[in-house]
């Protein structure tokens, strides 16, 4: 291997017993762990998925019960939202990389990073056992009063879990920003970043500033719930809508934790596979923190129809429409790299293109929701459903998936099979459009979204659905097998093996605990391709 | 509405399509041109146009600007009911819908109404938030608890049409679905001269006033210890902070359930609540019987000409 060269073991060397996993401060292997952990509920929740689009084959509620359906759809959006899509990037692919694409030998906070992963698990034990113990059936938005005065179900403990959980978030925001802050590597300027850290600066000022948030709404719950004190249920004095607003002030910006993260890979990847420097860099690195701001202005486009004033919904539908500025930019600037670079179609580039075709279809959607009167028909329908499907799962996903592959041969120093890689990045684009693209279309003949059983007109487009859902399934389960077998008969990988820029390529693959043999000086701009 | 709201739509359908197309259009042209043909060939190094930035923010920001303004004069229409409708009342509870004209005719899950008539929904929660949707006029609102909202509609052809719950609420909420029947007009005074009960809305609603012993402290002058209620709907209340507010049905039913929230100036604290004594649906009889009392307070019918415009509160959308 290219490491034996080298003085110190490389991370995945150093230290073997379960132990020195569970108790390691190197932030490469919090990645890991969080790789592990995130990929778990993953697959949980992709289970109930299955069983959503199983029921919703037949129109009657003919497979379970009413009851169950609705813990169903519950529980695959808490694990997905909570435990999955808002910690997946940047608790995975972040961890492992902004120290490394900054030249910082660890996270300012390594302790703390540490504490992160334990709080993580510990608030998805609690769903899980509240899940065991009976489940939660208010679907993942937590309306009050049903949940809060109405629910028979363990709200309480789910809440507590995701409450939980949520200083996870807190805890690995404030670790990135003081991060990149203080130990960027001598000549590492902020114009010299590259846009993956720009991205996941910008999520960590979101989830150090929403978080909080949604963490003392849900204690408001949980406080109606058990103590009675009447805060939402308008029987002791309470406002229901009171608690959507508090909900959507975090569970909006929520969304640009998934997807700004996405973003920055995305940046990355487009550089790198065109052999570029990424079109308008400064304007692509300020969108993020555009979205990050104006992201927090919007909330009440998730309640143009919950008795908000007529004036007070125009504001925030033209808020909308001005967040969907900063991400039409970044669009276009990632399509104008492509001009005159030198493309390659390795796997991680048939992400790109996937990532393109559904955040194009999910942006212009985002559109529809933001124009009130269109908004006032689709709204709760599943019109809505495929549209934040689009955005927080095929983008977050497709990147998540682009920057495993990209960053696989780093992690762990061994190559996957590129062709299977191939096909299942097309698998995956073929699955997911057929799985929601039928969504857009019941949706806006009306079909409510969290209903077991619908009426029969409906059913054909459901079909469509649930059989997309089968090759959807495929496309994620294929990476599960090539990239594990590439641990054990993979090509040891390289230290660049696409002949990409960035630090994280300068050291070796996998890399030393300390991330690099040498402090790294930073003498040149970001995607510096053309010498 | 309906054809106006498809119109935005499909142009926003087309908008999308063109958008897409155009998009990946150039990606997949770059892709093929711009191939890599040399193993350690590297981009032509371009750093950005500002020109191109700003021709690129400023068109897409015309033309959200433009879907803004047109949206938001539809919905502007959409939230304003005309001045004169007819009146439905709604109560939501798990997981059902019950309907009361205010001729006293009830319903379940089925709502009838005339053709090319103005229908404006009443609408409250007897439990946890419901939402009133019929798809094919393409309308939609929460029904919340412990108030009001409106909504209204104007069928432009017979037929039946369906209406779903579509705020999550519960077990049953896929089963809290009903239809909308809209009549020729000859046909719908038909169905309402098939028995309404037992009276007007407002009617029992004054039976109400009586039995709950309203009617002592509340009297036809301002002899009684409570306020008067003859005109007070729709009129403008002077509070004891000095704030004043418009006595609309949030106002009147808060007062009803929670009297201390806001007092009117002069009067003392003494009225006990009414909450858990009187139904969603008493409420609203109450409410109808209120607006009831103008200037002839035993005329117990004259709701539809009621100053329903000028009672338009924040509340409604």
């Amino acid at each position: 291997m290219d490491t034996a060269a080298t003085p110190h073991p490389n991370y995945l060397k150093d230290g073997y017993g379960l132990k020195s996993w569970l108790l390691t401060k190197d932030h490469k292997r919090i990645g890991l762990l969080y790789l592990l952990s995130v990929s778990a509920f993953f697959v949980l929740g992709a289970v109930f998925a299955g069983l959503i689009r199983l029921e919703l084959m037949t129109p009657a509620g003919d497979l379970v019960e009413s009851d169950v359906y609705n813990k169903i759809f519950t529980m695959h959006g808490v694990i997905m939202v909570f435990f999955f899509l808002i910690p997946a990037i940047p608790a995975v692919l972040g961890n492992f990389l902004v120290p490394l694409m900054i030249g910082a030998k660890d996270l300012a906070f390594p302790r703390i990073n540490l504490l992160s992963w334990y709080v993580y698990t510990i608030g998805g034990i609690f769903t899980l056992w509240a899940l065991v113990n009976g489940g939660v059936d208010t679907g993942w938005t937590f309306y009050t009063p049903y949940s809060s005065a109405f629910s028979n179900s363990n709200v309480a403990l789910v809440v507590v879990g995701i409450f939980i959980n949520g200083f996870s978030s807190i805890l690995t925001g404030l670790n990135f920003i003081v991060t990149i802050h203080k130990m960027r590597a001598p000549g590492m300027t902020w114009f010299r970043l590259p846009l993956f850290i720009w991205a996941h600066y910008a999520t960590a000022l979101i989830m150090v500033l929403g978080t909080p948030v949604i963490a003392i709404t849900l204690v408001m719950v949980a406080a109606e719930r058990l103590l009675h004190l009447g805060i939402f249920d308008p029987k002791l004095g309470g406002d229901p809508v009171l608690f959507q607003h508090l909900f959507w002030f975090y569970s909006h910006p929520a969304v640009y934790i998934m997807i700004l993260p996405a973003m920055g890979v995305m940046s990355e990847l487009v550089a790198a596979f065109s052999r570029k420097r990424i079109f308008g860099y400064e304007v692509v690195a300020f969108s993020s923190l555009a979205i990050a701001v104006v992201g927090f202005l919007v909330w009440g486009h998730h309640m143009f129809v919950s008795s908000q004033s007529v004036y007070a919904a125009m504001a925030f539908s033209l808020l909308s429409f001005l967040v969907a500025i900063p991400s039409a930019i970044k669009v276009f600037n990632w399509s104008a790299t492509l001009f005159k670079g030198s493309i390659s179609f390795e796997a991680p580039m048939i992400y790109v293109f996937g990532f393109i075709g559904l955040f194009l279809i999910g942006g212009l959607t985002g559109l529809f929701l933001a124009a009130l009167a269109v908004d006032v028909h689709v709204t709760d329908t599943y019109f809505v459903v495929a549209h934040f499907h689009y955005i927080m799962v095929g983008g977050t996903i497709m990147m998540y998936l682009g920057g495993l592959h990209y960053w696989w041969p780093k992690i762990f120093g061994k190559l996957y099979h590129d062709g299977l890689a191939r096909v299942s990045g097309i698998v995956i684009f073929i699955g997911f459009n057929l799985t929601f693209f039928p969504q857009f279309i019941v949706g806006y003949l009306g079909m409510p979204r969290r209903y077991h059983a619908y009426p029969p007109e409906f059913q054909l487009w459901n079909i469509l659905s649930s059989a997309g859902a089968v090759i959807l399934a495929i496309g994620y389960a294929m990476p599960t097998f090539y990239l594990l077998y590439s641990l054990v008969k993979g090509r040891p990988a390289p230290a660049n093996p696409w002949g990409a820029k960035g630090l994280e390529w300068e050291t070796p693959s996998p890399p030393p605990t300390h991330n690099f043999e040498a402090a790294p000086v930073v003498t040149e701009p970001p995607y510096n391709y053309a010498k | 509405m309906a054809p106006q709201v498809d119109a935005l739509y499909f142009f926003l359908v087309a908008l999308t399509a063109f958008f897409t197309l155009l998009i990946s259009g150039f990606v997949v042209y770059f892709a093929i041109k711009y191939r890599r043909r040399a193993k350690d060939e590297t981009g032509v190094p371009i750093h950005g146009n500002l020109r191109l930035e700003i021709t690129w923010t400023v068109i897409p920001l015309i033309i959200v600007l433009f879907i803004f303004g047109w949206s938001a004069k539809l919905f502007f229409t959409m939230a304003r009911p005309p001045a004169d409708t007819l009146d439905v009342y709604v109560v939501g509870k798990q997981w059902m819908w019950k309907f009361q004209h205010p001729d006293g005719h009830a319903e379940v899950n089925e709502l009838h109404v005339p053709v090319g008539t103005s229908v404006k929904l009443t609408m409250t929660s007897q439990d946890v938030i419901h939402d009133v949707y019929i798809p094919d006029f393409r309308v939609k609102a929460d029904v919340l608890p412990g108030r009001y909202t409106h909504m209204w509609f104007k069928a432009t052809k017979p037929g039946r049409y369906r209406l779903f719950c579509a705020e999550y609420c519960g077990t049953n909420h896929s089963g809290m679905v009903g239809w909308v029947v809209v009549q020729e007009r000859a046909e719908y005074q038909q169905w309402l001269a098939g028995g309404a009960g037992s009276g007007t809305m407002a009617q029992t609603g004054e039976r109400l006033f009586k039995d709950l012993s309203c009617i002592t402290c509340h009297k036809e002058d301002t002899t009684g210890r409570g306020p008067t209620l003859i005109g007070l709907y729709g009129k403008a209340v002077t509070l004891d902070d000095g704030n004043t507010v418009e006595a609309d049905e949030g106002y009147l039913r808060e007062s009803i359930v929670n009297p201390r929230a806001r007092m009117v100036t002069g009067f003392q604290p003494i009225m006990p609540t009414f909450q858990g004594l009187i139904s969603e649906e008493g409420l609203l009889q109450l409410i109808e019987y209120i607006k009831s009392l103008k200037a002839t307070p035993s005329n117990a019918t004259g709701v539809t000409a009621a100053p329903a415009a000028a009672a338009a509160t924040p509340e409604k959308k």
